[in-house]
């Protein structure tokens, strides 16, 4: 009981220092940096649903990313609608466009599901890039609007901005715990270790990993609307196959298939990045490296190998005494 | 007949893998399949569980024709399956791998899960059930919160035969399920297939160790390259001119097994 | 009729320089099952060092793409033995991260040694000439003719000598090579030195038609892909010849359909392909 609560306490305490951020950091730059993060951390908790707990590499997450952007571009700049309603029509269309795209691309297995994906990923890149009377090609689209104000509240100020993304952030994760901890958790992660076994005992792989696709394609969206009216300009780099390959690194690094690794993974890195400024174009020169040391020495990231620690320190102490009651999917995550 | 299959065929490229072969499996009985190496007793159960589509042939279980079917499709049927490998989640806990046993018979989506709805806990709570319904089965409800990793080979197996009782099954597959294990450990196997039987369940197994399918099967099938050679009870078996011959020209051990009944 | 044939002859010559890049991917995927993502950074480091071979030392073209051939072939076995190896037994997942790592590791070298800036490599075929009444750069006539010559010996290889059948054995089946007694280590560390031999060849070949910079693989890698899918998976022959057709296809698409998406062909190629057929064009290789 002491544990639970002592999680529950730090969870409050990050919460806590979450908030009070704008009080605390010394300049505007550092927050900004914050609300990007928060922008690139609901993209990677999407990119986690599906490869991290069902266990197959889509790389056309930064296509739906760069799909939500646009959506919302276009149709704020280009149609006129409100910001809302574009935002939403940005989710519904990366629902859809994920279901189709996912019930394809999920007959094929393993690497060709990946290069399957790639292949999507680099068709949306190009067509962003190429459509020049649509998108507007490589000069991009500027003067998206930033989020509209819902009644009183405004989001005209950087602190304001920082509190909406915040906002989605915690949604995010938030929905990722309930799914992990439910039976449809249970269910992906079944898939994830052995897509015959999972057969076997009555899942359905295919619906399975279909419903994994789309939530993740959702949250790619959403991050790349968010985005949109943050920076309020976009280019069809935000569809590149690097910046993808970027928010994987943050993946695997925090801790794939774990609850905080995509949090922890983003925070970490990118502010790595920003402390290391003079090396900003050759980043990749040091998170390259670390990406291999940590794919071959802790597969399972930062969070997995604390997670392994603490199990093993659990597992010396409960010797002393039997550790009874349902532990609950944790014990994975 | 739980299980009824008919002039059923595979085959995979030019090569005949499971050739017109026909069973009736009778419920509550313990069925063994055996058979030399490369006989097609693992292609069998495939083609059971649906892995496979078969070439030819017809699959009925309770009445229910299953030859096109998709395993788990077939499963919700309530035929259940053990590999020879476990397979098993090995960061995970014993009770975590059990659990997901009954999600066949659960319903909760994704609105479920995220709302956490009455439906999600009360199906949680009847999967959490089931799980321990199952382990205890298996003997293993102390060993419950342990990791996979850290549990003997034969635990492993009782983990998996737990994961396959928690699909509330009427019929296991279960693909050698003694391989691995030593000869002590054996009997308990041995005695945990029996409690199955005894249960209500119905048993089709494929193994190597003759003893063991002897003095557990009520009947047994040979196969040899595909084809059914033999069917009846094990001592029609045991004195079979056509199975003995079948193992005397294959793998040594085997047929030294066989001929030292 | 000319602007017909001309574009045979660029679709080769681009062809010829896929096939060369597939071959060495497919080889490594028949092998060790990996798709190497990094093939691609092979190529452009390729690239990087014959041409710094030949502005710094002087030293003619076809040395320095030598030289290029036995460095990158050396950075490859180095990437098998410090990233593959260990990776050989973790999931798929865990190596196409590997794969990934690699590749933003050394395009990021590559900007820091080279820069980013478009650079030309001079190679002593810059003339044009008149053949069958229509103008070619002799360049292209030249790659055309060298990666011939080099899958002729790479034939040669596999076939004649005791190691090459080691490879092609264990490409068709692992376990019963390792029953054999090959070893599979040499095998595995021979194979990325030939992808890698490959890919230095290909960009050394193609950069007097096209520039160097750090990004000149990232589309080569990718169509590579594309193409090994099409060819079936681990298949010489068939990544050979989808690396043809896909050359042929691209310059015939650019001509008589559309300039700009030309890059798009091969990927919408691909999911039409695996949409309709989800196992690719031959199943039966991969397992």
């Amino acid at each position: 009981m002491a544990k639970l609560l002592s999680k529950r306490n730090g969870l409050i305490f990050v919460l806590v220092v979450a908030l009070i951020m704008p009080f605390i950091v010394p300049n505007d730059y550092i927050l900004h940096v914050l609300a990007l993060v928060c922008i690139w951390s609901i993209s990677v908790y999407g990119i986690n649903i599906f490869t991290g707990y069902t266990g197959n590499l889509s790389l056309a997450h930064i296509g739906f990313f760069a799909i939500g952007a646009y959506t919302l571009g276009l149709l704020t700049v280009k149609a006129g609608w409100n910001f809302w309603l574009a935002f939403l029509a940005a989710g519904v269309l990366s629902i859809i466009l994920g279901f189709l795209v996912g019930l394809i691309s999920l007959r094929t297995n393993g690497h060709f599901f990946a290069i399957y994906t790639m292949c999507v990923g680099y068709i949306i890149y190009l067509i962003i890039d190429k459509w020049d009377s649509l998108t507007g090609g490589v000069r991009g689209l500027i003067g998206i609007p930033g989020p509209a104000s819902i009644g009183p509240i405004t989001f005209e100020s950087l602190t304001s901005q920082y509190y909406l993304l915040l906002f989605f952030l915690i949604l995010t994760i938030f929905i990722t715990k309930r799914i992990v901890h439910s039976l449809l958790g249970r269910t992906f992660i079944a898939i994830r270790n052995s897509e015959e076994l999972a057969q076997t005992i009555g899942i359905s792989t295919k619906k399975n990993q279909l419903l994994a696709f789309v939530i993740s394609c959702f949250f790619a969206a959403i991050a790349g609307a968010l985005y949109a009216s943050f920076v309020r300009f976009i280019g069809p780099e935000i569809g590149g196959i690097f910046l993808g390959f970027e928010m994987l690194i943050y993946l695997v690094i925090g801790g794939l298939g774990t609850l905080s690794g995509p949090i922890i993974g983003t925070l970490l890195i990118v502010f790595l990045t920003q402390s290391l400024q003079f090396m900003q174009e050759y980043k990749m020169l040091l998170f390259g490296p670390i990406l291999l040391i940590i794919v071959i020495f802790y597969p399972n990231g930062i969070v997995g190998a604390i997670e392994g620690i603490k199990r093993k320190t659990r597992q010396k102490r409960k010797k002393s005494g039997p550790n009874k009651g349902y532990s609950g999917i944790e014990e994975v995550s | 007949m739980a299980l009824k299959v008919e002039n059923l065929s595979k085959t995979f490229g030019g090569l005949q893998a499971v050739n017109q072969v026909d069973l009736e499996v009778k419920k509550g009985d313990i069925h063994a399949v055996i058979g030399p190496n490369g006989a097609g007793k693992s292609t069998f159960f495939n083609l059971i569980s649906g892995f496979h589509p078969p070439t030819s042939g017809k699959i009925t279980f309770n009445d229910h024709d299953i030859t096109k079917m998709p395993p788990n499709k077939i499963a919700k049927l309530g035929i259940a399956r053990t590999f020879q490998t476990t397979n098993l989640f090995e960061d995970a806990t014993v009770l975590d791998n059990v659990i997901i046993g009954n999600r066949l018979r659960t319903k909760s989506g994704l609105w479920d899960a995220i709302f956490r709805t009455k439906r999600e806990k009360r199906e949680e709570k009847e999967s959490l059930e089931k799980a321990y319904e199952a382990l205890d089965f298996v003997e293993l409800t102390e060993l419950a919160n342990e990791p996979i990793a850290n549990i003997s080979q034969e635990q492993k197996k009782r983990v998996a035969f737990a994961l396959a009782l928690a699909t509330d099954p009427e019929l296991v597959l279960l693909d050698e399920p003694a391989a691995g294990v030593n000869p002590d450990e054996t009997e308990g196997i041995s005695a945990l297939i029996q409690k199955m039987a005894d249960s209500g369940l119905t048993v089709c197994l494929i193994e190597h160790k003759m003893s063991m399918i002897m003095s557990l099967a009520d009947r047994i099938m040979v196969l040899n390259q595909g084809k059914r050679i033999a069917e009846g009870t094990p001592d029609e078996i045991k004195n079979n001119p056509v199975v003995i011959e079948a193992y005397l020209g294959s793998d040594e051990d085997e047929s030294a097994e066989v001929t030292n009944l | 009729m000319d602007l017909f044939f001309q574009q045979l002859l660029n679709g080769l010559s681009n062809g010829s320089v896929y096939s060369l890049v597939a071959l060495g991917l497919t080889m490594v995927f028949g092998i060790l099952h990996v798709p190497n993502f990094a093939q691609g950074a092979f190529y452009m480091i390729g690239a990087y060092v014959t041409l710094t071979v030949m502005t710094l030392f002087g030293i003619p073209y076809w040395i320095a793409m030598f030289i290029s051939m036995l460095a990158i072939a050396f950075l490859a076995v180095l990437s098998e033995r410090i990233i593959f190896h260990p990776l050989r037994k973790a999931e798929a997942l865990h190596q196409m991260m590997g794969a990934i790592g690699i590749l933003l590791f050394l395009v990021a070298f590559a900007q820091v040694i080279w820069g980013p800036n478009y650079q030309q490599m001079s190679s002593p075929y810059g003339n044009a000439i008149g053949l069958f009444g229509i103008t070619v750069t002799q360049q292209r006539l030249i790659v055309i003719v060298a990666t011939v010559i080099i899958m002729l010996i790479l034939h040669l290889f596999l076939t004649r000598t005791m190691i090459g059948a080691a490879i092609v054995a264990m490409a068709q089946n692992r376990e019963g090579a390792y029953l054999v007694g090959i070893n599979a280590n040499m095998v595995a560390m021979l194979t990325f030195a030939i992808s890698g031999i490959l890919a230095a060849a290909a960009a050394t070949l193609a950069s007097p038609i096209n520039l160097v910079f750090p990004g000149m693989g990232d589309l080569v890698i990718m169509k590579a892909f594309v193409i090994i899918i099409i060819g079936g998976m681990g298949s010489i022959p068939g990544a050979i010849i989808a690396g043809y057709i896909l050359g042929i296809v691209e310059s015939f698409g650019a001509t008589y359909i559309s300039g700009d998406y030309k890059d798009i062909i091969a990927f919408v190629l691909l999911v039409i392909i695996l949409s309709v057929k989800p196992t690719g064009l031959f199943p039966g290789r991969v397992n």
